[in-house]
């Protein structure tokens, strides 16, 4: 079993505190995304796990065993945590050859030679890198040796892989096939996978579970990638996962106030008071006429399957973007400089200037 | 409750105190005892009398002298001298290889890496039996024309001068500036020019504007290099410049050393003047680590790029010729001079085969014990400085580069140590240090190591520390962390994860070290000439002596003989680092 529990977790680097009493339960058998801005302690966060660091305070288990606590001194060195690393830079030993990389970790385990071979066999099928084996990873493309590192962390079957923004380094195409093969072998070989990225789109993609962390080494909030996306628990998260739009909104005696003029919004703010209404382009329904709120269209660009407008509410810039036959057929594709009409599908309610989280009545932290 | 987690220094100290605490004791060690110690005894015994204490009348009174005002006025005369000339022949020629169409470009680069091989000292031999103003050959020679033509009393150049000194230097030191400056021309992104010439700046323009500024601290940086090896520099002067009177402060503290037979007197005087080139080499450190700091630009990255080329058109083949004849006049010619006077019945004779023999040849390898012993003593102290400083520079270099440990800050300020320390200084340092007589505290064991090849050993450890600590740093920054975590996390233990990774991937760099110690100490000088004795002559030493003592066609043979080892080394470096390339 690989569950891996971390608690109260603090480390500093000189006067900078990168993560301060952090605690997390990562389950056996998932692949659980770490999300955040670069910088935020997610790196260091992994290097604590694998063994790479030393937390200054806080205990580390992996399944049922303490890797690391500080109260008794224990910290077990990265060899000793039985896991498999992937690293940003690959890190393939360039003067060995994809064999021997991948070989490696089961020659240090001294495992008998026929076995040897047909276990890194194994794993440069599953890789797809056959009749490649024989090469130095000089002769590989980076996709290539993406793969070397990948097979060579899973070649000794460890319950617990770390992946470290492993396909940062590749083009968008092969970055989209890696991504669902290692998902794909985290289900067939029932791993753990621990999942460090920046990137929102492969964080939603690859996890069961994924855990968002702000500039602090906060975690915002943990939940399926659906929850996060739908109910995001503050404005911060909204905001990281993907092009967003804010409005300041204040609500009262049941009537909802954008600027000088009344808006019609269907969906009201949990309670009377300022509220930032945050929506994202494509929950924005724009019209010639019609209920809504009144606005100017600044910008329109026809990308096609969609058109993308830049629309000023009260002089605040909004992202719009609509489908190209629904605004054809519905008569309602506009000029720039045209006065339109905008209304929401959805809405989330956020507390306006504060990071504090959970406003909106369905997010479930 | 995570508050009152312990962080007692006691469980951190279980933790951490481990080979990464051991291996730093034992590099600050390395550098305290090689260059620490004998640098700080300069010091303190130029500021400190027996019995008198403290003071520094006696560092006024050495100043004040008008032979040590005159010393240090050459050495800085000479220094200006040779780095100017040399700055303007490297960049020109670093221009040339990398910026235009000329032909041959990768040969025309290395040819101009051909100086390094050749030792200035033997340099200067060859210059003085070409230049001598009465017989050198190139002065009958041109008087021999003269006589043609009907001049009476044409002139001849006279290599015992100044000009002479500073024109040896700069034909064997350009390639400091010529490998920054070609380096950093190849490395810059072509597209700053060509931005310049889109916005319609002729090629004079970017030339001047553009290029010459970016460049500017790789210039500065190797005429730096070239101001503080000339300043300590020992053999040209000695060769070219004693006869004439001219002397520098290197002359002048072995001058003190030799002839005043090691009393404590006279090396009290050579410490002043040491820590004068102590002081001297720290400032144009320091101004070198201001212009780089500040001179680091991004825009030169570490990709080669294809730049742009300039069309030398009619220029093209006379500017090929004169760069092969610029070569061919300061390196094949002396050389050439060396094998043959080398071969000489008697010196002065012209050179013509009856005149010729291969007995002074035979006579350094195979009869006289002295050049063999000569021989014998810089191979092996080549050899064993080369091997000890290589695996010095990699433990020091390990710590520096990779390690996460208390206390590197401090290993850090003293690696930089052996860069700035002359070669003068660390030979008066060591017989400070180890030459004294001195009792080791606490234990009572006396070491005298004066007059043995030990003390030429230590001295040549810490003159070549530099060397290597520079190569195998270069070697360890290649090999990224992760390629180490990476091996940790395969279940690899520290031990076995140096010896699987990091081994195989510096074993390049600590190679290169190797050589780069092994063949300059083969033909050392500067250092061995302050600490030979009767049975610890090097061939640097050997060669200088027998041309001192007017055995100029014996100095000759040695000289060639060195050069011929110098040459095969050479060559075996490019076949191993070739075959590796490949």
């Amino acid at each position: 079993m690989a569950t891996i529990t971390l608690k109260d977790i603090r480390k500093s680097y000189g006067s900078h505190t990168v993560l301060d009493g952090l605690s997390l339960t990562i389950n056996h058998g998932e692949c659980f995304t770490l999300l955040g801005p670069s910088g935020c302690g997610k790196t260091v966060l992994l290097r604590l796990i694998a063994g790479f660091e030393t937390p200054d305070a806080g205990t580390i288990a992996i399944g049922d065993q303490v890797v690391t606590d500080s109260t008794t001194g224990t910290d077990l060195p990265p060899n000793d945590r039985g896991l498999g690393v992937v690293f940003q830079d690959y890190a393939v030993w360039p003067h060995m050859t994809v064999f021997d990389n991948i070989a490696y970790p089961l020659k240090l385990a001294k495992v008998p030679p026929k076995e040897l071979k047909e276990r890194v066999m194994e794993a440069v099928n599953q890789v797809n890198l056959t009749d490649l084996e024989q090469r130095l990873p000089s002769q590989l493309s980076g996709g290539q040796q993406q793969r070397v590192a990948l097979a060579r962390a899973l070649v000794a079957r460890p319950p617990l892989m770390l992946l470290d923004e492993p396909l940062n380094n590749l083009d968008a195409n092969l970055r989209e096939e890696m991504r669902f093969e290692i998902k794909e072998l985290q289900k067939r070989l029932d791993i753990t996978i621990l999942y460090v990225t920046h990137d929102q789109e492969i964080g939603l993609a690859i996890s069961d579970r994924l855990a968002i962390m702000d500039h602090h080494g906060n975690i915002r909030q943990i939940g399926t990638p659906q929850d996060i996306f739908e109910t995001p628990a503050d404005d911060f998260i909204f905001r990281f996962m993907g092009v967003s739009n804010f409005l300041r909104v204040s609500y009262k005696d049941n009537l909802i106030r954008v600027g000088e003029q009344n808006a019609d919004i269907g969906i009201p703010p949990p309670s009377p008071g300022e509220w930032m209404l945050g929506c994202r382009p494509s929950e924005i329904d724009l019209a010639k006429e019609g209920p809504g709120i009144g606005g100017i269209v600044k910008r329109a660009s026809f990308l096609g399957a969609t058109m993308d407008y830049l629309v000023e509410v009260d002089g605040v810039p909004l992202r719009v973007i609509q489908d190209t036959h629904q605004a054809f057929d519905g008569g309602k594709l506009l000029q720039e400089n045209q006065p339109c009409r905008i209304a929401f599908h959805a809405v989330h309610w956020f507390k306006p200037g504060a990071d504090s989280p959970a406003s909106n009545g369905e997010t479930t932290p | 409750m995570n508050t009152s987690v312990s962080n007692s220094p006691a469980l951190r100290k279980t933790r951490s105190f481990g080979a990464g605490e051991v291996l730093l004791v034992i590099s600050i060690a390395i550098l305290v005892i090689v260059v620490v110690v004998p640098v700080a005894l300069i010091f303190f015994n130029a500021m400190w009398v027996p019995g008198k204490g403290f003071n520094i009348t006696d560092i006024v009174d050495v100043l004040s002298e008008p032979e040590t005002y005159e010393a240090l006025t050459n050495s800085i005369i000479i220094a200006c001298g040779t780095t100017t000339m040399s700055t303007i022949v490297g960049t020109f020629f670093a221009w040339l290889v990398t910026r235009t169409d000329i032909p041959y470009k990768s040969f025309m680069k290395m040819l101009f890496l051909v100086p390094f091989m050749l030792p200035s000292f033997i340099g200067a031999l060859a210059w003085k039996m070409l230049l001598n103003e009465r017989i050198g050959y190139i002065n009958n020679w041109l008087r021999s024309l003269y006589d043609v033509i009907g001049i009476a009393d044409g002139p001849v150049f006279n290599i015992y001068s100044f000009h002479g000194i500073m024109m040896v230097e700069t034909m064997y030191l350009f390639p400091f500036v010529f490998i920054q400056v070609s380096g950093a021309l190849e490395r810059m992104d072509p597209t700053l020019e060509e931005s310049a010439r889109i916005s319609g700046a002729s090629l004079f323009t970017i030339t001047r504007k553009i290029t010459i500024p970016l460049v500017l601290p790789s210039i500065l940086s190797g005429a730096l290099l070239i101001m503080l090896y000339s300043m300590a520099h020992f053999g040209t002067v000695a060769v070219l410049g004693v006869q004439v009177g001219i002397i520098n402060i290197p002359y002048l503290i072995y001058q003190h050393i030799h002839q005043s037979a090691g009393s404590f007197a006279a090396i009290r005087t050579g410490t002043v003047l040491a820590a004068v080139l102590v002081v001297t080499a720290a400032i144009i450190m320091w101004t070198q680590n201001k212009i780089l700091s500040r001179g680091r630009y991004q825009i030169i990255g570490g990709k080669s790029f294809r730049p742009v080329e300039v069309k030398l058109r009619g220029l093209r083949i006379p500017l090929f010729v004169f760069s092969i004849a610029y070569i061919g006049f300061t390196i094949a010619l002396p050389t050439i001079t060396i094998f043959l006077v080398g071969g000489l019945k008697t010196y002065g004779l012209p050179l013509v085969l009856e005149n010729m023999t291969w007995d002074n040849y035979h006579r350094a390898l195979f009869v006289n014990p002295q050049t063999q012993r000569a021989i014998w003593n810089s191979v092996s102290l080549g050899l064993s400085a080369a091997v000890i400083t290589m695996f010095a520079g990699v433990i020091i270099s390990y710590v520096i580069v990779k390690m996460k440990v208390r206390g590197k800050g401090i290993l850090e300020f003293l690696g930089m140590l052996p860069f700035s320390v002359p070669g003068s200084v660390i030979a008066l340092g060591v017989i400070l240090a180890w030459g004294g007589g001195h009792t080791i505290p606490f234990t009572g064991i006396q070491i005298n190591l004066y007059n043995t090849v030990w003390i030429i050993l230590v001295a040549y450890i810490a003159r070549y520390m530099a060397l290597s600590l520079r190569a195998n740093s270069a070697a360890l920054e290649q090999v990224h962390d992760s390629l180490i975590e990476a091996a940790r996390a395969c279940g690899a233990g520290m031990a076995q994860s140096l010896r699987d990774v990091v081994l195989p991937l510096v074993r390049p760099g600590m190679i290169a070290a190797f050589f780069l110690i092994f063949l300059p100490a083969l033909r050392e000088l500067t250092v061995s000439v302050m600490l030979y004795g009767t049975n610890t002559r090097t061939i640097g030493v050997e060669i200088y002596v027998l041309n001192e003592d007017g055995a100029t066609v014996e100095s000759a043979a040695l000289a060639g003989i060195a050069l011929l080892i110098i040459i095969s080394g050479q060559v075996i470096i490019e076949r191993l680092t070739g075959v590796r390339a490949k």
